[in-house]
């Protein structure tokens, strides 16, 4: 049985360099909506600009709690580096509760917007500007459902070592998506709001 | 309930009709042949919930080939309506039909025909070539093939209810915005090349592993075959270009769904930036599909010279700077935009350098056959027409590198003579040698040699007769997508020499078919039982033609490049018994067809405005993916003593 046990070790070894490519397809995924962002973010056709529409104070509290959130997320992995399956579950609940809160003050961002006549469809900026940050908050939520399925796989299954493959999976993919999250705090809102 | 749809959208005209009405009848057709024989359980198990690349290598090359029918009929309407619709005639096709029509065209030719023929060889020989098993991710492989397969649906669907983009082959806005375009055929357009391309993006992902990780030991990079650096090469564009397509056909479907204005003509949108982003994607796009025939050509080069590849390194470097440059070259396809001098010559000079790597390979192939031992047999016939035809397609485009002759050319025939000397001169004649010289590897048989030679014959003369007047056409200022003419132009006796090429290229293709008939009527008089029928240089004609399920029962050891080669030279007695061992298998699963079924579901809902089937078909997939990604049960064992008994059941390879 080692063949097979030599066979999972290789198999690891492939869906990490799998995940990375599929990180880096991502990464090119977002760059292209951050083009498309820039090209179009000075086109208000008469509408307002990001100067006047960002909080920054709202969207520096959304970026600490992703950050934070990621903060947690790596006390996960280092406990399911000593096996410890109860703070791995518990350290996923606290990533997953700051993703939804980040996740929620999104959407009030984007609804407030909506309500102020501000919407997607008011101009080639507002629409390159929901585009990228709601992609980003698409990731997020994906992110979301991915942790509450390995938070009841652990549950049922313990730390597995498939499940820790898909834990450490997952970490890349949230660290991922912080990364993401500050060039958008610092290239839309950030420079948006000099 | 269905949204738009209603029953006015299965009304079309006599053309239309009879399209929908072969499908239908080739549909029942194959519904009543599986029943009588009984094969439905032989079809879902063996074919349709298969993971093995093997088996969906030719899955894809199914649907390439009837894809390539499809595409060869709209480029005949096309050509036969351009021969007679002059002056008072106008032809048998509306200008909305005719518009459909071309559109239909490119997509089908370049997403389902080039790409599924890339993706079919791949999968066939790429693991094979470098030893292994199977590929990276099998169960991924498989849900590429049915996403490809959705989007197939979804563009022939468009046949049958509703309609297909009249807005060209990239639906370029703001003529592909909702205020120009009301109908559905551009949402078929953007969902189908979504799907397939999601396809394609996984693709790429998974053929980049399997290369990185799973080479034979022994095998370093630089000892790989060339048709493996190829792929690798193509793949690695393929990872960085379609998420630019992923992007881009988001943003328009944004616009046309929920009233952005990313690319509208108004509110500040800007239509400039989709022909940036498309054409960031679309050239690195025909590398993605030329750079594995390059490596087909490497292949049958050596081979049917009997001499190893001249120049391997510089091939390799060739390869890879023609990777690199493909994306820096993408705004030669609109220098009309008026991006400025400096830009404009930019790439103009990029353009041409790329032609440097480009001529390198050429060479090399030449100094390959250079005092070789030459059999001219019908692949490397094809490599020799692709050599003519493609260097002066590549002198054309080095022409039109030019900016300020490009003004002139831009949108002209000129221009579609020029990409598809490109494309049929090195795809499709690249993949067409592909097929014949791999055919015994994938079937077992070789194919009928005498007929591949007419039809190699057939579509080189008849490309020639189709687009060498397409050059002068050009030259003459007759654009592209024209459905009508004026006499005074004095263009008709020139399209009437395109069409008479169109319809010798149609009967290369038809002898092709014959050649497919005719090969399985005589395959046992043709069957390879060597495993090695050409005298083969590399790892895929070290194992039975066709290879077993776990395609070598002892994975080879490799100490050198033409690693079979190397192994052939050893003499018997000093070779060395192998030990069998454990093999994992992984196992069929459903879940692939399941996965793509809910993909075209989407794409159906959001073409036809039907939210809830959005959101149940979204709802599906997730879970399905839950299901499956959660299954730790996905492989089983093939003992060492089953591998045994397997063996000894089969034929040996004679050269080992």
């Amino acid at each position: 049985m080692s063949e097979v046990l030599a066979h999972q070790e290789a198999g690891n070894d492939k869906t990490m360099l799998g995940f990375w490519i599929y990180l880096m397809t991502d990464c090119v995924l977002f760059a292209s909506l951050f083009a498309t962002f820039a090209v179009l973010r000075n086109n208000t056709f008469g509408g307002p600009s990001g100067h006047e529409l960002f909080s920054l104070s709202f969207v520096l509290t959304e970026t600490m709690i992703l950050l934070t959130s990621s903060f947690v997320c790596g006390l996960a992995i280092l406990a399911s580096r000593s096996g410890n399956k109860k703070a791995v579950m518990v350290c996923l609940a606290i990533t997953f509760l700051l993703g939804a809160a980040f996740v929620g003050m999104e959407l009030r961002e984007f609804s407030h917007l909506a309500a102020e006549g501000n919407s997607w469809k008011r101009s080639g900026f507002l629409s390159a500007f929901f585009t990228l940050v709601g992609t980003h908050g698409l990731h997020i939520t994906s992110g979301l459902i991915w942790m509450s399925v390995l938070i009841s796989q652990i549950s049922r299954k313990g730390l597995t070592m498939p499940i820790q493959r898909r834990l450490a999976l997952f970490s890349l993919f949230w660290h991922f998506l912080d990364i993401i999250w500050i060039f958008i705090f610092t290239i839309v809102y950030l420079m948006g709001a000099i | 309930m269905l949204g738009r749809l209603s029953i006015h959208d299965l009304q079309h005209g006599p053309i239309v009709l009879g399209g929908q009405i072969s499908m239908a009848l080739m549909m029942i057709a194959v519904v009543a042949l599986l029943t009588y024989t009984k094969r439905w359980r032989w079809l879902w198990k063996e074919w349709i919930t298969t993971v093995d690349p093997k088996k969906i290598g030719i899955m894809y090359l199914v649907v390439a080939i009837l894809m390539l029918l499809r595409g060869g009929i709209d480029a005949a309407m096309m050509r036969g309506q351009q021969a007679v619709s002059v002056g008072a005639n106008h032809g048998f096709l509306s200008s909305d039909h005719f518009q459909q029509v071309f559109s239909a065209h490119g997509t089908i030719m370049i997403f389902f025909v080039g790409m599924g023929l890339m993706f079919a060889l791949i999968n066939l020989v790429l693991p094979l070539q470098l030893g292994a098993r199977d590929v990276a991710f099998p169960f991924m492989n498989a849900t590429s093939f049915w996403l490809f397969a959705a989007g197939m649906a979804l563009v022939n669907l468009s046949l049958v209810v509703g309609e297909f983009a009249a807005a060209g082959w990239l639906s370029y806005p703001p003529l592909s915005e909702l205020a120009y375009s009301p109908g559905v055929g551009v949402d078929y357009w953007i969902w189908s090349l979504q799907i397939a391309g999601v396809g394609s993006l996984l693709s790429g992902v998974n053929f980049i592993a399997t290369i990185l990780k799973m080479r034979a030991p022994g095998m370093s990079l630089m000892k790989m075959p060339v048709f493996a650096w190829s792929v690798l090469s193509s793949m690695a564009l393929v990872i960085f270009a379609f998420p630019i397509l992923t992007v881009t056909l988001t943003l328009l479907f944004l616009d046309r769904y929920f009233g952005m204005h990313i690319f509208t003509a108004d509110y500040g949108g800007n239509p400039m930036m989709y022909v940036n982003l498309i054409w960031a994607w679309g050239h690195p796009e025909v590398y993605i599909l030329v750079l594995p025939a390059f490596g087909v050509f490497s292949e049958v080069v050596s081979t049917y010279s009997k001499k190893r590849l001249f120049g391997y390194t510089s091939m390799v470097w060739a390869l890879m700077a023609i990777s690199f440059f493909s994306f820096i070259v993408w705004l030669h396809h609109f220098f009309t935009m008026g991006a400025g001098a400096n830009v404009n010559s930019f790439f103009g000079v990029m353009t041409m350098i790329i032609a440097i790597p480009t001529g390198v390979k050429v060479f090399n192939w030449l100094f390959t056959m250079f005092r070789g031992r030459i059999r001219f047999t019908s692949p490397l016939l094809w490599f020799i027409g692709f050599v003519v035809t493609f260097t002066f397609g590549g002198m054309t485009g080095v022409l039109m590198a030019i900016p300020s002759a490009d003004f002139q050319l831009h949108n002209s025939l000129f221009l579609v003579a020029h990409f598809h000397n490109m494309i049929i001169g090195g795809v499709v004649f690249g993949y067409f040698a592909g097929i014949t010289y791999w055919f015994p590897k994938i079937f077992g048989f070789k194919l009928n040699e005498r007929l591949g030679i007419y039809a190699f014959w057939c579509w080189l003369v008849g490309f020639l007769l189709a687009f060498g007047p397409l050059y002068i056409l050009g030259m003459m200022g007759a654009t592209r997508r024209l459905d009508h003419y004026d006499a005074s132009m004095g263009w008709q006796q020139l399209f009437i020499v395109a069409a008479i090429g169109v319809a010798v290229i149609g009967t290369g293709l038809g002898l092709q078919i014959l050649q497919l008939i005719v090969s399985i009527r005589d395959r046992n008089k043709n069957r390879d039982t060597t495993g090695d029928p050409w005298n083969g240089r590399t790892l895929e004609w070290s194992t039975t033609s066709p290879a077993p399920f776990y395609n070598f029962a002892v994975i080879p050891k490799v100490h050198s490049r033409d690693a079979f080669w190397a192994m052939k030279q050893v003499k018997p007695e000093h070779r060395v018994e192998q030990e069998y061992e454990d093999i994992l298998i992984p196992k069929n699963s459903a879940f692939p067809i399941i996965i793509a079924g809910f993909a075209f579901f989407i794409g159906f809902g959001f073409i036809w405005h039907m939210n809830w089937l959005v959101v149940a078909a979204f709802a599906g997939l997730i879970t399905s993916l839950i299901i499956r990604t959660t299954d730790d049960d996905s492989e089983y064992v093939l003992t060492a003593d089953e591998v045994r008994k397997l063996e000894s059941a089969r034929p040996k390879v004679e050269a080992l």
